[in-house]
């Protein structure tokens, strides 16, 4: 098809179906884009029509909220482009929170118990990669299976109760703000960890194979990426991540308790959907699964200033995941609908030319 | 060149749809925004009188009867009644609510709180902002909150347990206590000032057994069972809670003990309506959430108009429930259990 379009015009040169426009066009035109778009139209909206939106403490609650969702969206990201997917993030971030609570109540100073945390969280991600990568067992049922294990152990670690002496200055460090500004300091850390991923997916030779997995990952192993050895750092990021947002979790709210941050998972992934990823791997970018997280953020911040009631607001947001999804998958089929008897029609045309 | 044309505008499709469906829920919503903001509504002469009920969470019948009890109050002083809360009982879900009315700067606000510290921060920025916070059915750690609206004390809830089986049984007979499990402290508190009540004032009754359901129906439904085999002369059955009486009423009514064994305790109405209409249990009690709801309203209107200050002894009017006044420890007590029966248990539905 390619071949008969270069061959009927002079001025065609071979080109991969993605770069066949120029990258003006590729960077405007793109699911992303939209993403970025529906954002923007959301916050002008908001902030005409809805009272106390346009204040800066809306936005330092806005970011202190999804701050968690950004956090796991970004090895999240990682993970569906590869095919895979990971459930179990927020009961990872209850028992890190858990384990950072117990210690901190058994007389062990916040910043270690912080570090056994992280490490709990990253042995976590290693036993869903094992699983995954070694057994060879399918993700979601894996990490459904440990996210009802993690979760037990968080909720049998502490019981019913709830650890909520922490020190004073870590709390204040978390809520602080940079300067006199209305920005939180944590995001800082988001930032930072955005960059990393960003390089890690989009500059490297390692974030190439992440998106070379997702499209074929026969082809991948063939082509020399090492499928597992991929699949099993990501998932232990993954943990290591989601034991982060649990320690800021449990520092935001001063409490550590065995259900914190349950179902967090399903916003998680509904904001990477949300931002262009596709659930059935191999394409998305990280500019778009943030913009996704502060999309759902900002319209349930606005519909919350708004006084509508928190069912409504999860139907709106459910609704728009939905229209999301279909509309790629229904732009897809009527795209190939489209271009199967336009190719032939391009033929006819170039020939005629 | 074809191709390409029609690729773009596919994609550009997506944008405009993925554009279309933001703008259709912010418009849907963006219209009811003007109407319904509680900042605006309630300046009801100089006193900021919007106050929104935050219960654990919406769906809950519980709540939904002791926020309308809430918003019967509110409209009776000319207040702005608005209901706020997450879908599910979490206490981040609370948070962001109670951020959000923060900006909105409600008059007061009227929680049943999910957890008793991590909404301190939250709470106390909204204080700092002027929002008076009062706590009803589950309180928060006293410093952060202007007054909690306590339903019952734990003498109450015994003493009214032990008239209920006293006038059931006619003052004298065994009896048998169906408590949760042997280590909750509710219960356990309660049981022991029950001992003292029967011992002191009722020497004609024997408490025969405590026996321990685990707050499990079919555990409860087994020692019920259990009981009745092994004291035939067993005249009455005490369940202060709401999983063992409903349980031991389902196996009293279709035992030949009916009408023959009393059951008496905490219960909801809901739970117990059956068995209360066809006479397996002639009363039960628990506090009524729609008074509670109203008290806690009239208390947040006395914060508001500065009336009061969450002191210990002062005194608030609340309505047709009459005068409060502050306890010790910031807390205002509703008073005595309510007891629900044949004639009353239909105006419920929680």
């Amino acid at each position: 098809m390619t071949e008969s379009a270069i061959t009927g015009t002079k001025t065609t040169v071979r080109t991969y179906k993605d770069y066949a426009r120029p990258l003006w066009r590729r960077l405007i035109i793109s699911r992303e884009a939209a993403v970025i778009g529906g954002l923007i139209l959301v916050l002008i909206v908001a902030n005409s029509t809805v009272v106390n939106f346009g204040t800066p403490i809306t936005f330092y609650y806005l970011l202190l909220d999804v701050l968690p969702i950004l956090l796991i969206a970004l090895p999240m990201t990682l993970i569906i482009i590869t095919g895979e997917i990971d459930l179990s993030v927020a009961s990872t971030m209850g028992l890190s929170s858990v384990v950072l609570g117990t210690l901190h109540q058994g007389g062990m100073p916040l910043e270690l118990a912080a570090l056994v945390a992280l490490v709990v969280g990253a042995i976590a991600g290693a036993i869903n990669g094992f699983l995954i990568t070694v057994v060879g067992l399918p993700s979601l049922a894996v990490t459904i299976g440990t996210l009802a294990l993690y979760r037990g152990l968080a909720v049998g670690l502490l019981g019913t109760t709830a650890v909520t002496e922490f020190t004073k200055s870590w709390k204040d460090f978390v809520k602080s703000k940079i300067g006199d500004t209305q920005i939180p300091t944590v995001i800082l850390i988001f930032i930072v960890l955005a960059i990393a991923f960003a390089i890690l997916l989009h500059f490297t030779p390692f974030g190439r194979g992440i998106f070379a997995l997702g499209l074929n990952d026969e082809a991948a192993k063939f082509s020399g990426i090492n499928v597992e050895r991929t699949k099993f750092i990501l998932f232990m990021l993954s943990g290591v991540i989601s034991a982060l947002a649990g320690i800021y979790y449990t520092l935001r709210f001063g409490t550590a308790r065995g259900d914190n941050a349950t179902g967090l998972e399903l916003s998680v992934i509904a904001a990477v959907l949300l931002g262009g990823v596709s659930i059935f791997g191999g394409r998305g970018a990280l500019h778009g699964v943030i913009a996704g997280v502060l999309l759902i953020g900002a319209l349930g911040s606005a519909l919350r200033l708004a006084s509508i009631t928190s069912d409504v607001i999860n139907i709106i947001t459910g609704t728009l995941l939905v229209l999301s999804v279909v509309s790629t998958s229904f732009l897809a089929w009527l795209h190939n609908k489209r271009t199967k008897p336009g190719g032939k029609k391009t033929l006819s045309q170039a020939a005629k030319s | 060149m074809f191709q390409k044309f029609s690729r773009t505008s596919g994609v550009a499709r997506a944008g405009a749809f993925a554009a279309l469906a933001v703008s259709v829920a912010l418009v849907a919503t963006g219209c009811s925004a003007g109407t319904t903001q509680p900042g605006e509504g309630g300046e009801g002469g100089d006193a900021n009188l919007s106050i929104t009920f935050v219960p654990k969470n919406l769906g809950n019948a519980y709540f939904d009867t002791s926020d309308a009890g809430g918003a019967e109050a509110i409209e009776e002083f000319g207040g702005t009644y608005d209901e706020q809360a997450p879908a599910e009982g979490t206490p981040d879900g609370q948070v962001s609510f109670i951020n959000t009315l923060t900006q909105q700067q409600v008059g007061g606000i009227a929680l049943s709180a999910n957890d008793p510290t991590a909404l301190c921060d939250a709470i106390n920025e909204a204080r700092d902002a002027g929002v008076k916070v009062v706590t009803f059915d589950s309180d928060t750690s006293e410093d952060c909150r202007d007054l909690y609206i306590n339903q019952a004390t734990s003498e109450g809830i015994a003493k009214v347990q032990v008239d209920l089986i006293a006038e059931q049984i006619g003052d004298e007979g065994q009896i048998a206590i169906l408590s949760a499990t042997a280590n909750a402290t509710n219960q356990n508190a309660w049981i022991e000032l029950m001992k003292e009540d029967l011992a002191a004032n009722h020497p004609n009754i024997e408490l025969v057994e405590t026996v321990y359901g685990d707050d499990d129906d079919q555990t409860s439904f087994d020692k019920t069972e259990a009981l009745l085999q092994t004291y035939p002369d067993l005249k009455g059955i005490v369940s202060p809670t709401t999983v063992g009486i409903a349980a031991a009423a389902r196996y009293l009514q279709t035992s030949d003990f009916k009408g023959k064994v009393a059951l008496t305790g905490l219960g909801t109405p809901n739970q117990m309506r059956d068995y209360v209409e066809d006479e397996t249990v002639t009363a039960f009690a628990l506090w009524n959430p729609a008074d509670l709801g109203y008290l806690a309203a009239y208390a947040t209107k006395a914060l508001i108009e500065g009336t009061i200050t969450g002191e210990e002894g002062d005194t608030f009017d609340a309505g047709k429930l009459g005068e409060y006044t502050v306890d010790a420890g910031g807390t205002v007590l509703l008073g005595d259990p309510y007891t629900f029966n044949a004639e009353n248990i239909g105006e419920f539905d929680f």
